[in-house]
């Protein structure tokens, strides 16, 4: 007896059981009117700093609460719960990234028809976090002054993934020579078109222009959720 | 690690394990629907923008096999470029560079990416024991 070999036809994304765990979120979250932005950047961008900031600010006219990942400390969730708002840890392990069902774990315990705004802080990361939607609306990618101008360059693809900028510690960018110029061309260069914001979340220059942005964005879904 | 690319730490392999693990996953669920067939190669369409690098892809692959009716199969994949649709050109296009999301052809800006973002399994390799009498 001898073998042959034959082709079997799949075309199917290997990521699938990922994007329908995101598709059922993503309804879950309309269905309950909650905004969900997600954030991604390197470790050291500043991403828990603007979300401490971002869920104080927020927390004065809206109910919020964010998810947090993280491979092996509960520290920023600590940080965050400063802020006074719910907080949960996704402990990632070796896992470089979130996936829709460990969002999916994490919300178990809470009524999402109570929020307003969902906040998902994905593992400090510029490249895995890319291929894994999360159902969010809103994908934010921030970069800090203290990385370079060229990080856009280096890595187009999470870019890509994301919906809009953010340049944080712009207080600390005469200190570095940041060349606000240079780095709007680079993230302008792999993502034509994208909004980018630049704030500082120590002394607050910035963030009311971001915050307005995202109010804006959770009424615009809650007026498409109702047509 | 004194010459790794930039970001390609080991927790960034780790991704590509676990891409290679999703696609373990998925062959053998496709091997079951056609009657638990022995898997010989697995076909893959990888973009340019799915951020798995192919190398550590195989690597992984061949490791996370280990254990598995998929054992020594073999890893097929074909790289994917980056399209985008050009408003100017009122075409697909592929686009100038990775650094550059313009037309090739003309220079327009374009976000609007058609091809690129693909981790796709095509095909499955299958052996089929020729059961005709010697």
């Amino acid at each position: 007896m001898g073998s042959q070999p034959r082709l079997i036809e799949v075309r199917k994304n290997v990521l699938k059981q990922n994007d329908l765990n995101a598709r059922a979120l993503r309804e879950q979250f309309r269905a309950a009117g909650v905004f969900v932005v997600s954030l991604v950047s390197s470790p050291g961008s500043g991403k828990t700093m603007f979300l401490e900031k971002t869920l104080t600010l927020l927390r004065q006219n809206y109910h919020v609460a964010a998810l947090v990942g993280d491979l092996a400390t509960e520290n920023d969730a600590v940080r965050l719960a400063r802020s006074q708002a719910p907080v949960k840890q996704i402990t990632t392990g070796t896992l470089c990234h979130l996936e829709a069902a460990m969002v999916q774990n994490a919300l178990q315990q809470w009524d999402l028809n109570e929020l307003d705004f969902l906040f998902i802080e994905n593992v400090g990361n510029l490249v895995c976090p890319s291929s894994y939607d999360l159902g969010e609306n809103l994908r934010l990618v921030l970069i800090s002054v203290t990385e370079g101008e060229d990080k856009p360059l280096k890595y187009p693809t999470i870019f890509n993934s994301a919906d809009v900028g953010v340049v944080t510690k712009i207080d600390l960018a005469a200190a570095v020579e940041f060349d606000w110029q240079a780095a709007y061309g680079n993230i302008q260069a792999v993502r034509p078109g994208m909004q980018v914001f630049k704030l500082s979340a120590k002394n607050g220059d910035g963030m009311e222009e971001l915050l307005s942005f995202l109010r804006k964005r959770l009424d615009e879904s809650r007026v498409a959720a109702v047509i | 690690m004194k010459h790794a690319k930039p970001g390609r730490t080991l927790t960034n392999i780790m991704h590509e394990l676990s891409i290679a693990m999703s696609i373990i996953e998925l062959a053998q669920e496709e091997s079951h629907r056609h009657g638990d067939v022995q898997v010989s190669a697995v076909h893959l369409k990888l973009g340019a923008l799915s951020g798995v690098v192919k190398e550590a892809l195989l690597g992984s692959f061949e490791m996370a096999c280990e254990d598995t009716p998929l054992k020594g199969a073999r890893l097929v994949v074909e790289e994917v470029p980056v399209l985008i649709f050009c408003r100017s050109c009122q075409t697909q296009r592929p686009v100038s560079s990775m650094q550059l999301f313009c037309c090739a052809e003309c220079g327009a800006p374009s976000s609007e990416v058609v091809q690129g973002k693909e981790i796709e399994m095509v095909a499955l390799e299958i052996e089929e024991w020729d059961r005709s009498p010697v």
